[in-house]
């Protein structure tokens, strides 16, 4: 499959590296990795790096939506980072920043939602 | 470039089954085809976009992800200008005005956004549907490349 996910705790932050294609085809096998490692227990907030993300269409705004209200009925908070221009398009057309923000890379964003934890 | 070649037509046509596997071989082929134009990076991911938007939807939406379904995907390029048509022969659409609407979706429990209707129509100059309910639905877009040779000349 053209699209792998890295997983990674930074405490109670998991971090999610996505690289390759996230269409409709890959989207159900992101959703059950991250969602297995969620319902493990130790994350409480969610960062997703998109920085080797070389594909994106509205499959993939379907997981990040559906991941968010899974980390926000869980009381946790979850943010973007290293998003390309093109996939910036998408985010925003479709009034995502308006409910997690975007930070330029990862160290940002653990820092960023460790000040609101 | 003269006047002739500016006007030069070319055409192709790709039919598939309606698999998910078959997403990825539709935009990267429709890519392909219209890199003649010499398209930017970002020109060329837009059409990919477009193309995998209206793709799924044939075969999500048209067929309820029956593989029997067949995709119909034409591309036409005459002088600068791309266009795209997908087709499916599935359910077809009762309500466009709705269907349209930025953020519906008929499949919320599939984890749809309900946004692919409106990338579309953002990032293509034309957008059209039509859709017969039981027969059908075909999208037609165009869009203008700005080719890259253009911007330095
Ligand atoms: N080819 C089609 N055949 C039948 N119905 C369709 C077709 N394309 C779209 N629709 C209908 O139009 C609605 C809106 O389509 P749109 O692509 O905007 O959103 P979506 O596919 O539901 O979600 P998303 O594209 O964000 O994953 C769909 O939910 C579906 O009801
Ligand atoms: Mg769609």
């Amino acid at each position: 499959m053209n699209l792998q996910v890295e997983m990674e705790h930074h405490r109670n932050i998991l971090i999610v590296r996505l690289s390759g294609e996230l269409d409709h085809h890959t989207a159900d096998h992101v959703r059950m990795k991250m969602d297995e490692t969620i319902q493990r227990g130790l994350t409480d907030h969610l960062v997703l790096s998109l920085k080797n993300l070389q594909f994106m269409d509205s499959s993939g705004l379907g997981v990040i939506l559906g991941r968010y209200k899974l980390i926000k009925a869980k009381g946790g908070k979850m943010a973007v980072c290293d998003v390309n221009p093109t996939v910036y398009r998408l985010l925003d057309m479709s009034g995502l920043f308006k409910i997690m923000p975007i930070y330029d890379n990862e160290g940002h964003a653990l820092s960023g939602l460790e000040v609101v934890s | 470039m003269s006047k002739e070649k500016a006007m030069e037509r070319n055409f192709m046509t790709l039919q598939f089954a309606a698999k998910s596997e078959n997403e990825s071989f539709a935009r990267v082929t429709v890519a392909a085809f219209i890199s003649q134009l010499d398209p930017t990076m970002d020109e060329l991911s837009d059409l990919k976009t477009v193309v995998s938007e209206a793709v799924t939807n044939s075969i999500i939406h048209g067929y309820d992800s029956d593989p029997e379904g067949i995709v119909t995907i034409t591309a036409e390029i005459v002088g600068d200008t791309v266009t795209l048509t997908v087709e499916d022969r599935g359910r077809g659409i009762e309500d466009l005005e709705l269907a349209k609407q930025p953020l519906y979706t008929s499949k919320p429990e599939l984890e749809r956004s309900g946004m692919g209707f409106t990338i579309m129509e953002n990032f293509m100059d034309e957008f059209e549907v039509s859709s017969e309910p039981g027969s059908g639905t075909s999208i037609k877009m165009k869009k203008r490349i700005e080719s890259k040779k253009a911007l330095y000349n």
